[in-house]
């Protein structure tokens, strides 16, 4: 069937529809990954937002729920150039069409995504509408798409509900599984029997089986004396958080409660937590007044604080740093971070529309710990005095790099330093 | 980090002759890097044995040596220029083998002088295979179980323990010579024994076979503080078990999901950190399909075929940023040279798709062996890129300039569906056609997949490709159909031919009636998140109106001019014509004119993104070319810089409108078409050997039967000598016209008589009334032997004063009545004295970049003025036949014979030779020498030689084998060669031949003490066995293989006079 998206200053792409039939209006962006669509797809920071994939090729290795990063697709609609008439991979479920539809999620196919992005590039992020509907007269869909506002969108992705994930309750990753078995050598498959026998949780062996000699060493120190493995409570505040952050810190033995976005500080402060994560999440982080109170109170907390993305962004308003709307935003799995202390630069995933202001922050309570090196935005904060860092990019990946999940670590020495 | 200040002065090393498995890459990577070091303000000493490559030349670098690249010459460079650095990562297996010598021998040390870009503790690591497994290890990088051996027998032994089939590489080899998949003990004891010789260590790893598992490609950089990225990855369409450049490659993978591309950047990223790369780096994988295992196969420390076209695919220049981190740069110190807004530490991200195919030289060596292996043998490659797989699959198959123009190839009226299954089992360079054929005719993707293992996400492409087809036989040309087409990328041409429509009826169809045009994108590294400056562009259809190219600037009043690139490199039109076209580019450049080159090469220079004013990347057909000058309106094209591809499309270019500029297009016929050019050659009075034109064989055989034979056949409008031969029989004639006539012609065949004197060739540039000669070279080998595969000395050494007149009053007189503006190459035969015009070619020609180099004269700069119409006698370099050099300089062709199983050695008017080296120096003797070892013929090793001629050389050969015996060689000869030998006092020991009991030749030969064997085959097409096989093992077995007399005499004369200290010459300093 014939669709159309339409975008607020009148231009309109004809192309093909997929995914579930029905119209749609929403703010239009871009991502420019490669790979990993489908976690493109089940990022919740996505609410209320339609994405365009750049690139032209989508759904050629199909849907494979086990790579799913929330339990269900978020944007309004996905914007392609061609859907693959045939998936290929051995982990592949279903085509993406299928998962559309089974979702009620719409789409277009078929459009020129680079003139697209060329047109949001230049005029900036714009509002468009996905239609299969002809409209002789654009007028009246034009002044409904104008209207929209992406509002309200971290109520919808975060849990509406608190629950715990134990380190004990790690499942490994196909890939992990894969390194846990059939891909160890016999001298590490020797390591992970022993690490195993001794007791040593999953997700540590799992951390370690990727690293070689190094990784063996590890295991087995850590299976002569389980007892070093120190455990931690983590509370995180959900905005809409991306399963692989919580794996991530599992894999640390991190036992995580997931608290849902309007939870009081004070309710977390009393369960005396290790530390506490604040989780990407959707929208203008300006919106969050409420969340923003808390963040404040969890501040004055000593305990150690990391956060991701929206989390970032509520820190830096939290402390009294202004954020403001980019032009088109940052998404995709390769935009360089360089880190000031250090001078490296490490490619990450990111997936933001906003930014702390760089000129808002003030010295005597954060510096800058990470910057754009493209753009020299503002990537990532380390608050003085403060057991706290924030970054704006996600070391969790998925999609994207993964030379960023040195982080995770980090985070977990601070809490060993604390305790 | 701020630069490193202490380099101020660096040694490049280059890659030396084009062979297969080492190409133009390597002069794009070196050019590239040069210029990005002359910007930091270094001395840029570069040191190549390759005269045709762009980078010897003396605007790239500051100090150029086109000397041979052995340990010894560089050593004697380095101490005459004294570099503070040693730059080996761009000159491929070649340049770091040197490095590593000059470093484990403690000779940079002593001199003071260090290796930059990389260190050899990083070489070593990567690439002594024991070492590298030791290193994986520690990384817990998994790699196919595996061990390093140094005797057949320890192989042996391996292989019974893990299993056949088993890989067996060689260390230290390029292009993966000599490797190979062994299935039985038999044939890993073959291929095990050859390529321990090979290898420079005497290692090969024996490993579990993962043929059928993915391959896949990172491209990956790594600066001096520690960062990695990532510039791109490919996935090979063809399983592990096709060499990766063999294969055909897509960029970037295409059935990976984001947890197997990241678990495999992250694999890479583990790997370069610990192997302490600083600079460009490839790693291939193998990729079970059915599951996460995966194992490294390989990991190159330095740019190569695969960087340059990861390169081209991206826009990010790879070596031009490994040489800056080798100056000390971070990646994001260095800007993006295509956004400018952004840094060179980001990976590209692409919204197309790539698609690389190999050229295969099978058309050159009828008798080679097809199959694909884990042995390179392809000779060059293009590149295409389009939206989607499909569309850049058919448009690169078009680039090959094979006359195929879709997945329709290769006659299969006679074949079964059961044939059509048994093909699918062939590995070769048709397979992909068959595979078509075998969708066609509704064999199931599943089916063809489980036979080839190619994915069936592939697999579904080209079914998508061959239901087009269906429509297009069967629908009616609506406007929607003919849109998805074009989306597929089916040239106008296909869609007639499938329609049984005229093409004029479907272009005016699809332009004016449909108003479907082709839409030209950028290049810009960066999925148009940031707008990219430079102009790269590549065409896609799929929007419907027509439009200007992305982002195209608007130049001041500019008169435009199309510069046609010469597409892959294939034997008989190589990296040569690369030169000519960049430099023409520059030329109009330096005249003011804006620039295009349309090119589809991904290994060469031209297709730089900032070589000309625009790059389009795109096939070089008419109907590619016409989609550019719709959107471009160029003023003029000039096409005799291209090689025979530009040369094609003549016709086509006045058709759109297009002037050519330069020779006229009715010249370049007159020059080709036999009856026009005897006419033209009457007028002027000069002789040529008598010939006819014919078009049947009995026509041929009653031509040859008038000149009387021996005869040259051959069709004419063709490269490299295809197809020619000498024939002495009618048996011999009817022979070659059935191969000929394999391909339909369009054009006549010759047959002319063959004279066997001095074959002489000049290259001239001409105004349409002056001309200026730069040089006359002359062939050490006797006319019969294609001039490209001939040693080619210049200044003429055995000419008479009388006779050079002659040449260069016939060249005028030509240049003249042909009307010639630009180039022209002339070949001559001299005979008694007398001088015969045998081949003209109103173009630039292989040995433009060489006498350039040597003489001083910018060729192809004064060509290129010519046309724009100035006058040689302005130009200030004369008129006439230029002064002759003080130095004299050998040029030498380089074959690749050992990597083409079943191909036969032997030199003929067809020419065979993939690559050429330079000896330059004011002694003969020393050039020649120099010449030779460049081409990696150093003797005397072992003082052993075998010799075995025809009747007719028998007495000749006497007084070779008298010189070679008074160096000391000990003689082998076959039964009636030893007779005449001995006959004639020279004591030749007998051979037995191959089929007599042992000790036979093989034996010999096997036993790797001989240095050398002479071996002229009978004339015609050589059918005894023990010839062919002789020529086989000897190229096999690493000994140099002559057949040539003539070259043979070169060869001892060179050796005769024995050069132990070489001197090195800057061509700069000319």
């Amino acid at each position: 069937m014939k669709a159309y998206l339409i975008l607020e200053d009148g231009h309109i792409f004809a192309g093909t529809a997929i995914g579930a039939p029905k119209e749609v209006i929403s703010e239009i962006v871009f991502n420019t990954s490669m790979t990993g669509y489908l976690e493109i797809l089940t990022d919740p920071s996505y609410a209320g937002q339609a994405v365009v994939m750049t690139y032209p090729l989508i759904g050629n290795y199909g849907i494979c729920a086990a790579d799913m990063e929330s339990q269900r697709p978020w944007p309004d609609a996905f914007i392609v150039r061609e859907l693959s008439r045939r998936p290929s991979n051995f982990r592949s479920e279903k085509d993406i069409d299928t998962f559309l539809k089974e979702n009620g999620v719409p789409g277009i196919a078929g459009i020129d995504t680079r003139e697209l992005t060329m047109l949001l590039r230049e005029h900036g992020t714009m509002n468009g509408m996905i239609t299969t509907e002809e409209y002789t007269d654009l007028s009246f869909p034009i002044a409904r798409i104008k209207e929209y506002q992406v509002v309200g969108v971290v109520e919808r992705a975060s849990c509406k509900e608190k629950y715990i994930m134990s380190a004990d309750e790690f499942v490994p990753t196909n890939y992990e599984e894969a390194r846990l078995t059939y891909m160890a050598d016999q001298k590490m498959r020797q390591a992970i029997e022993n690490a195993k026998k001794a007791g040593v949780d999953l997700g540590r062996i799992a951390m370690y089986c990727v690293r070689g000699s190094e990784g063996i060493k590890k295991l087995n120190e850590l299976a002569a004396d389980p007892k070093k493995m120190r455990k931690y409570r983590v509370a995180m505040m959900d905005f809409g958080t991306k399963k692989n952050m919580q794996h991530c810190l599992q894999k640390h033995g991190c036992e995580v409660t997931v608290y849902p976005a309007h939870t009081k500080a004070e309710e977390i402060l009393a369960e005396k937590y290790d530390g506490i994560m604040l989780s990407n999440g959707p929208g203008d982080p300006a919106e969050c007044t409420e969340i923003i109170g808390e963040i404040k109170k969890l501040c004055a907390s000593d305990i150690p604080i990391f956060s991701i993305c929206l989390g970032h962004q509520l820190m830096a308003l939290a402390n009294g740093f202004r954020t403001k709307k980019m032009k088109y935003g940052h998404r995709g799995a390769n935009h360089p971070v360089k880190e000031v202390a250090t001078g490296k630069v490490y490619l990450s995933s990111q997936n933001h529309g906003y930014v702390v202001d760089g000129d808002s922050i003030d010295p005597a309570v954060a510096e800058i710990r990470f910057f754009n090196a493209n753009d020299g935005s503002v990537e990532g904060l380390n608050y003085k005095g403060k057991k706290i860092f924030t970054v704006q990019f996600h070391p969790e990946a998925c999609a994207g790099p993964a030379d960023t999940e040195f982080l995770f670590d980090e985070f977990v020495k601070l809490m060993e330093e604390d305790a | 980090m701020p630069k490193n200040s202490e380099i101020k002065k660096v040694l490049v090393i280059g890659s030396g002759p084009i062979v297969i498995g080492q190409a133009a890459e390597f002069d794009y990577a070196g050019t590239q890097a040069c210029r990005s070091l002359k910007e930091e303000g270094l001395t840029v000493v570069l040191v190549n044995s390759n005269p045709a490559t762009i980078m010897t030349d003396r605007d790239i670098a500051d100090m150029v040596y086109i000397e041979p690249l052995t340990v010894d010459m560089v050593k004697q460079i380095i101490l005459k220029e004294k570099p503070d650095g040693v730059l080996p990562t761009l000159g491929g297996q070649a340049a770091l083998n040197i490095a590593m010598e000059l470093e484990e021998s403690g000779f940079l040390n002593e001199t003071g002088t260090k290796l930059i870009g990389t260190t050899s503790l990083t070489i070593k690591k990567a690439e002594d295979r024991l070492e590298f497994k030791n290193t994986m290890e520690k990384v817990g990088e998994p790699c196919a179980p595996s061990k390093v051996v140094e005797t057949v027998a320890e192989a042996v032994e391996f292989a019974d323990t893990i299993g056949y089939p088993v890989v067996i590489r060689p260390a230290y080899t390029l292009g993966g010579s000599g490797g190979g998949i062994a299935h039985t003990r038999e044939e890993l004891c073959d291929i095990c024994a050859n390529g321990l010789r090979l290898s420079r260590v005497g290692q090969c790893l024996i490993e579990r076979c993962i043929a059928g598992w993915k391959e896949i490609e990172y491209e990956v950089m790594r600066d001096g503080a520690g960062n990695c990225i990532t510039v791109c990855n490919m996935e090979n369409l063809d399983p592990v078990g096709v060499h990766t450049g063999d294969s055909i490659v897509v960029a970037p993978s295409q059935t990976l999901s984001d947890k197997e591309y990241q678990m495999l950047r992250t694999s890479a990223f583990r790997i370069i950190t610990e192997l302490g790369i600083t600079g460009g780096c490839n790693v291939q994988y193998a990729l079970k399909p059915d599951s996460f295992e995966y194992c490294v196969i390989e990991v190159n420390p330095r740019v190569s075929r695969s960087s340059a076209l990861a390169s081209k695919a991206t826009g990010y220049p790879i070596a031009k940023v490994a040489a800056k981190i080798a100056l000390g740069y971070t990646l994001d110190e260095i800007p993006n040279a295509i956004t400018k807004k952004t840094v060179a530490s980001f990976e590209p991200a692409l919204d197309y798709c790539v698609v690389k195919i190999p050229k295969w030289p099978f058309d050159k060596f009828i008798m080679a062996k097809r199959e694909l292996t884990t042995q390179m043998k392809a000779t060059g490659e293009v590149m295409s890129i389009a939206p989607n797989f499909e569309g850049a699959l058919m448009k690169a198959i078009r680039s090959l300039e094979q006359n195929i123009y879709s997945m329709r190839s290769g006659d299969f009226t006679g074949d079964s569906d059961e044939d059509i299954v048994e093909k699918l089992y062939r590995i070769d360079d048709r397979r992909i056609f068959v595979i078509a054929e075998a969708l066609r005719r509704k064999i199931s993707p599943e089916r063809i997949h489980a036979i080839t293992q190619i994915d069936l996400w592939f697999i579904d492409k080209i079914a998508i490709l061959t239901e087009m087809e269906k429509r297009l036989e069967t629908e009616p040309l609506s406007r929607e159909l003919i849109l998805e087409a074009k989306r597929l990328e089916f040239p106008d041409r296909v869609i007639a031919e499938l329609s049984k429509e005229t093409l004029a009826k479907v272009k005016k169809l699809r332009k004016e009636e449909y108003g479907i045009y082709a839409k030209f994108s950028i290049v810009d590294t960066c999925a148009a998140e940031f707008e990219a400056k430079t102009p790269y562009y590549y065409s896609c259809f799929g929007k419907d109106n027509f439009s200007a190219p992305e982002n195209a600037e608007k130049l001041p009043q500019k008169k435009k001019v199309l510069v046609l690139g010469s597409g892959p490199i294939r034997i008989g039109q190589g990296i040569e014509f690369d030169y000519c076209s960049v430099h023409s580019t520059w030329a109009f450049k330096r005249q003011g004119y804006e620039t295009i080159i349309i090119n589809n090469n991904p290994e060469t220079v031209s297709t730089d993104f900032d070589i000309a004013d625009r790059l389009y990347f795109e096939p070089l057909t008419s109907e590619d070319v016409e989609n550019i000058v719709d959107v471009e309106h160029p003023d003029g094209a000039v096409v005799q810089f291209g090689g025979q591809t530009a040369i094609k499309l003549t016709q086509a270019l006045l058709e759109m409108g297009v002037p050519i500029l330069g020779t006229s297009a009715e010249n370049v016929d007159a020059a080709e078409d036999r009856e026009l050019f005897d006419e033209i050659l009457e007028e002027c009075c000069i002789p040529r050997p008598a010939g006819k034109t014919v078009f049947t064989t009995e026509e041929a055989i009653r031509a040859a039967n008038e000149l009387g034979y021996p005869v040259l056949v051959r069709p004419s409008y063709v490269l490299g000598g295809a197809g020619m031969q000498i024939a002495i029989s009618d048996g011999d004639v009817r022979e070659f016209m059935a191969i000929i006539n394999r391909n339909v012609q369009e054009h006549p065949i010759l047959v002319d008589k063959y004279l066997m004197g001095k074959e002489v060739e000049v290259d001239a540039v001409c105004d349409g009334e002056d001309i200026l000669i730069p040089g006359i070279m002359e062939h050490v080998e006797r006319a019969g032997i294609h001039s490209g595969d001939s040693i080619s000395v210049y200044p003429a050494r055995s000419l008479s004063e009388k006779v050079k007149c002659v040449i260069v009053e016939y060249t005028k007189k030509l240049a003249r009545s042909l009307h010639v503006v630009g180039l022209i190459n002339i070949q001559f035969i001299v005979c008694d004295d007398e001088v015969y015009v045998i081949e003209v070619n109103p173009r630039s020609s292989r040995t433009v970049p060489y006498i350039s180099k040597v003489t001083g004269i910018p060729i192809v700069d004064l060509a290129t003025r010519a046309v724009l119409g100035e006058k040689i006698k302005d130009m200030g370099c004369g008129t006439g036949l230029a002064k002759e050099s003080e130095y004299i300089a050998i040029k030498m062709p380089v074959f690749s014979f050992e990597k083409l199983r079943g191909a036969d050695t032997s030199l003929g008017p067809e020419m065979k030779s993939t690559g050429e080296c330079l000896g330059i120096s004011k002694n003969f003797e020393e050039a020649l020498y120099k010449a030779f070892l460049g081409a990696g013929i150093d003797l005397p090793k072992h003082k052993k030689m075998i010799i075995t001629v025809k009747d007719a050389d028998k007495l000749e050969a006497v007084s070779v084998a008298k010189r070679f015996f008074a160096l000391g060689y000990e003689i082998y000869a076959t039964r009636s060669t030893a007779k005449v030998l001995k006959e004639n006092g020279v004591p030749a020991i007998r051979l037995k031949k191959v089929s007599e009991e042992s000790p036979n030749v093989m034996d010999l030969l096997l036993g790797h003490e001989i240095d050398l064997v002479i071996d002229t085959p009978t004339q015609g097409r050589d059918k005894s066995r023990d010839g062919f096989l002789i020529r086989r093992v000897s190229i096999e077995t690493g000994v140099t293989c002559l057949t040539s007399l003539d070259t043979a005499n070169a060869l001892v004369t060179s050796l005769e006079t024995g050069h132990k200290n070489l001197v090195p010459v800057d061509i700069a300093g000319i």
